[in-house]
């Protein structure tokens, strides 16, 4: 059920509103997948969005409603895959070399696109998912991040590069 | 390829499909439900008389609303009310759905679920509260009920009682009806009415 859209009147007549939590899961569950898939790999996303968005809902009542929603469930979001990975780390057996990831014969470009981002360093992966699969300004990338509006835009534009190189020089070409 | 395509591509392989996302929703509502944060919890039911809203509280069924009413406007209604941690999680509605389809079959007379009262207030909550001693197939007039209700005189205030009863159906506030027998008005609308008592005739 569509129950967004009084929200959104409501916003042009520049009425503040706390929306029922479904909407928050409507309007931005989709963009926290991308976010969590692109930031803790497939395997993990799904633990990452269920504890961003269970631990959001427990904070829901006190956020201002004002407050830019989507920035607020990425920085969850961003603590949220720190937990992950660190949960997962500390069940992995440490080596001393990363193995790349495997990419099986016929694996499609989506994979190569998976490792490829994978491969990135953290601050330019995070800054690309952030920047733009949450479609955030970079001022709050950097918020998230730490450090500079600048240093968040050109880890977003570093990344991109990256991606281009690796995943482009692989011979994947788009149509 | 421009960086346009690279990140569409991005987004394209990140993207979760319909059935991964309403898994995860269904998995959030039950976490909610077990770490007691699901202040509210609703569902649609489908019904002879439209698509019913049912929500419900930890105490109990908080409100039941017609279409015609606004889902959206209720759902904000209850955010303002009562919580925003609010979601769409059926399981806790499972009893009532399952007893209005019964009341819809002509096999169920009495509602038998906790309720939560708290948005009927002050002298309209008494009303609502006195509904039920009208029996399945019988009607009442307004100053009946008022009546009923310990203040006679207040004849409209049961009519605006009924016009805001936040649990149609299951506080029956369609089996009040005018004085001179005609049906009077009804917050689910006229025809929601009729249906209502043309049931519970046959029945």
């Amino acid at each position: 059920m569509e129950i967004s859209r009084t929200a959104k009147v409501g916003r042009l007549l520049n009425v503040t509103v706390k929306r029922a939590f479904e909407a928050v899961v409507s309007d931005h569950g989709a963009a926290v997948l991308r976010v969590c898939r692109a930031v803790v790999g497939r395997d993990d996303a799904d633990d990452a969005w269920s504890e961003t968005f269970l631990s959001a809902m427990k904070a829901y009542p006190s956020l201002p409603a004002d407050a830019n929603v989507e920035a607020w469930l990425v920085t969850i979001a961003h603590r949220k895959a720190i937990d992950v990975t660190r949960a997962r780390t500390r069940r992995a057996i440490p080596t001393d070399d990363v193995p790349e990831r495997p990419v099986a014969p016929g694996a499609d470009r989506d994979d190569d696109l998976a490792a490829a981002l994978a491969r990135l360093p953290d601050k330019q992966r995070l800054a690309v998912a952030y920047h733009y699969l949450a479609c955030l300004p970079y001022a709050e990338v950097a918020a998230i991040l730490g450090g500079s509006t600048d240093a968040a835009r050109r880890a977003a534009s570093d990344g991109i590069a990256a991606l281009r190189r690796t995943y482009l020089g692989k011979g994947n070409t788009s149509d | 390829m421009t960086d346009i395509d690279l990140i569409r591509d991005l987004s394209r392989s990140t993207e979760g499909r319909a059935d991964e996302l309403s898994q995860l929703r269904a998995g959030l509502a039950a976490a909610a439900q077990r770490d007691g944060i699901l202040d509210v919890a609703y569902r649609i039911v489908d019904s002879p008389v439209g698509p019913l809203l049912v929500a419900a509280t930890e105490l109990g069924l908080v409100r039941v609303a017609y279409a015609v009413e606004g889902h959206d406007t209720v759902l904000q209604r209850l955010a303002d009310v009562v919580s925003p941690r609010i979601l769409l999680a059926p399981a806790r509605l499972d009893q009532i759905a399952h007893q209005l389809d019964e009341y819809f079959h002509g096999s169920r007379r009495d509602f038998d679920v906790p309720l939560d009262w708290r948005l009927s207030a002050g002298f309209r909550g008494v009303v609502l509260k006195h509904l039920p001693e009208i029996a399945y197939g019988h009607t009442a007039s307004y100053a009946a009920v008022a009546q009923l209700s310990g203040n006679p005189k207040a004849v409209r205030a049961v009519g605006t009682a009924c016009a805001t009863n936040p649990l149609p159906v299951v506080v029956p506030c369609h089996r009040v009806v005018r004085s001179d027998g005609s049906m009077g008005g009804y917050l689910g609308g006229v025809e929601a009415k009729r249906t209502l008592l043309t049931l519970e005739a046959a029945a």
